[in-house]
């Protein structure tokens, strides 16, 4: 028998001052504090842009709401598209990954921690950059040509940052996994995220590259992208699906992680699982084109499926892997002694959102629906942003007891999940049925049908969002302080 | 008081060397590929889609590259020729480093160093050769951005060298990765540096 005495020597630890925790935090190396930091400041953004949308709802709801001028307009719609993307999905995807996946693969530290932790300040630097120039009249479209310079340089920045700390996670994963453990043998929320952090790293280098012909063109000439008119033709792209769809590949991948726990079995055809998680990356192949690939249906055979591959290639492919690996997390439910865990359910209705915005996308790419140019676009992103919204809040409630060691209440959690669809159905589905209404403008289109209702619904569901947003950091912040203690033992279900 | 029988199991098979640096300098080096094809597609887009004019040989051609601009072919050829010497000696930093051989891997960095200095050289002769303003035209405007975004990448490429060369002179060769790392490096930059050499200075 082995018998180790590990019983340190207590000395008299005081409890570190206040700016010595401020200093620990900002000069930290530990992954789960990094992940946590971006984690946090994504916070910020998602109040932004749902602030965004709560003012641009009621914009909309009659033709005499004049509150912004028609500049601050097209600045509060790059807001909304840029914070969706750059403020909320990606470090979302970036925060929970660096937080966990070292844990999960059995590494006790990030490989190259402190990239992870210059990826953060960066797209911290950016993200203010970027609130500061679009607030300044900067952004696409924007009027004042100093504003914009510094709009495309804090895009240029965050984009480095994201691609460090994706670097940092896709090493993690490669080179920091205990032995005996193999790459198809991780748990499915680090392979998804590895997924992700893979096309993070494959993809926005070829939105930087196009950034940087962009910025310039805009701080010298303007001779040949468009000036501040040719923004988000040339980098919109970056911005839109089926690019997004790589940054909610974790929250497909968390499904796909709480299935079998919550079956309390292991996930049947596993390796089709992992293929699903894989599928939704397919969408990295739209940086090639950077087009959006409509199917036409119209001519002879050979031109119907000439316009079909694309399609499917970029618009059905993700969707369907998504529904792959929905599918089998309910197989594994059926399958199993299912004990529901509350983590599941915003994490279950968070994907359903995704699945009904990727699926609304592939619907706008066919050109006899004639959705193009129309809200439709909008609600789709609101749906996947959203989505991705409450399957953060599940990671949050099903991560959080092993990050902080307190548990937040299971009422809570699915409380807030379901709120939190109701608010994501108001928000976006009546623009799925507003095909008349214009995108990217607030009164410019007719009023004669249902469309202030149309508003008016989904300012409600901007605001419901916004509730349950501030709900949710509530009772994050209360479960950090005063939450029920979790055992040692906090990883046993996984 | 710790306490330890001789009836321990042995200590488990050592875990397979995986190489940290290695593997993110790899991921690194896809990114930087992907921007400077990306920006290589964008180019080449660009050229494609301008109009034809009529060359001084009498054949048809783009309206790239403005009649009046030369490009300085003996500075781009040497330029590409030096980086693939620069991949010859980075690859025997990491030769010398294996044999344990300090003097020599320190020589081959340091050499690599200078091909790289050489080479940003090379870059700003070509500016000075070439005399257009950044804002002459739409060549003018992409030319400076690929060729600036290539000359960042060359300046990381030096400063990766000058680190490592000063590991060596320290004698800290026990890792060969680094040295690995930094020879695979210097084969990403040499290989994006040829395809841009091959669009924008041979193809024009």
């Amino acid at each position: 028998m082995n018998t180790v005495n590990s019983t340190a020597a207590v000395g008299h630890a005081s409890a570190p001052s206040a700016l010595g925790t401020v200093a620990n935090w900002i000069t930290t190396t530990d992954h789960k504090k990094i992940g946590r930091l971006f984690v946090s400041a994504s916070a910020l953004w998602m109040l932004n842009i749902v602030g965004v949308g709560i003012a641009l709802g009621i914009e909309r709801i009659a033709p005499d709401t004049a509150i912004f001028n028609s500049n601050s307009v097209t600045q509060l719609f790059a807001m909304l598209r840029t914070g969706a993307t750059f403020g909320v999905l990606l470090p979302l995807a970036l925060g929970f990954g660096i937080a966990v996946v070292p844990t999960q693969v059995g590494s006790k530290s990030l490989s190259f921690a402190r990239l992870a932790m210059f990826g953060f300040y960066a797209w911290l630097i950016a993200s203010g950059l970027v609130i500061g120039s679009i607030v300044a009249n900067g952004g696409p479209g924007g009027g004042n040509p100093q504003m914009v310079d510094l709009y495309l340089m804090g895009v240029g920045i965050g984009l480095v940052g994201v691609i460090a700390a994706s670097v940092s996670l896709v090493t993690t994963v490669l080179t920091s996994r205990r032995t005996g453990l193999s790459l198809l043998e991780i748990p499915m929320f680090s392979w998804s995220v590895f997924v992700s952090a893979v096309s993070v790293v494959l993809t926005l280098p070829v939105l930087l590259g196009s950034l940087i012909y962009v910025a310039v063109d805009h701080h010298y000439g303007r001779l040949v992208f468009g000036g501040n008119e040719g923004i988000d033709m040339w980098l919109g792209w970056g911005f839109s699906q089926p690019q997004t769809f790589l940054y909610v590949i974790p929250a497909i991948g968390l499904l796909a992680e709480l299935a079998p726990v919550t079956a309390r079995i292991r996930q049947p055809l596993r390796g089709a699982m992992l293929v699903g998680v894989g599928l939704v990356s397919t969408a990295m192949f739209g940086t090639v084109t950077q087009t959006s690939h409509v199917f036409v249906w119209g001519g002879t055979l050979s031109d119907k499926i000439k316009s079909a591959i694309p399609y499917a290639w970029f618009n059905l492919l993700p969707v369907l892997g998504v529904v792959i690996v929905t599918l089998l997390a309910l197989l594994a439910i059926q399958k199993g002694t299912t004990r529901l865990i509350a983590p599941l359910v915003p994490t279950f209705l968070g994907v359903g959102m995704i699945v009904v915005g990727m699926a609304g996308n592939a619907v706008q790419m066919i050109e006899s629906a004639k959705l193009t140019g129309s809200v439709f676009e909008e609600a789709a992103v609101t749906y996947i942003a959203y989505g991705a919204m409450l399957c953060a809040w599940g990671a949050i409630s099903y991560f959080g007891p092993a990050l902080w060691g307190r548990k937040i209440s299971d009422t809570s959690v699915i409380g807030i999940g379901a709120l939190g669809m109701f608010a994501t159905v108001l928000a976006a589905a009546p623009y799925y049925f507003a095909k008349d209404q214009v995108a990217g403008v607030v009164s410019d289109f007719d009023y004669s049908g249902p469309q202030t209702a149309f508003n008016t619904v989904v300012s409600a569901g901007h605001v419901l969002m916004a509730l349950c947003l501030l709900s949710a950091i509530a009772v994050s912040a209360k479960s950090l302080s005063s939450g029920q203690t979790v055992s040692a033992e906090v990883w046993s279900d996984q | 008081m710790s306490t330890t029988t001789s009836h321990a199991l042995p200590s488990g098979a050592q875990p397979a060397p995986r190489s940290s640096i290695l593997v993110a300098t790899s991921a690194v080096a896809a990114a930087g590929t992907m921007l400077m094809f990306g920006m290589l597609a964008m180019w080449l887009k660009f050229r494609d889609a301008s109009s034809l004019r009529e060359s001084a040989r009498g054949k048809m051609i783009h309206d790239w590259l403005p009649a009046d601009i030369k490009i300085p072919e003996v500075a781009t050829n040497t330029m590409a020729i030096t980086m693939v010497i620069a991949c010859v000696m980075a690859q025997w930093a990491v030769y010398s480093t294996r044999r344990n051989d300090s003097s020599h891997a320190t020589l081959a960095l340091a050499i690599t160093s200078v091909i790289g200095i050489a080479a940003i050289n090379a870059q700003v002769a070509v500016y000075l050769q070439m005399n257009m303003g950044l804002i002459d035209g739409p060549y003018q405007t992409m030319f400076y951005a690929i060729t600036g975004t290539m000359l960042a990448l060359l300046v990381t490429g030096v400063a990766f060298s000058i680190v490592t060369m000063f590991r060596a002179v320290a004698g800290r060769l026990g890792d060969s990765s680094v040295m690995s790392a930094h020879a695979l490096y210097w084969y990403f930059l040499t290989a994006v540096f040829v395809a841009l050499w091959f669009v924008v200075y041979v193809q024009k």
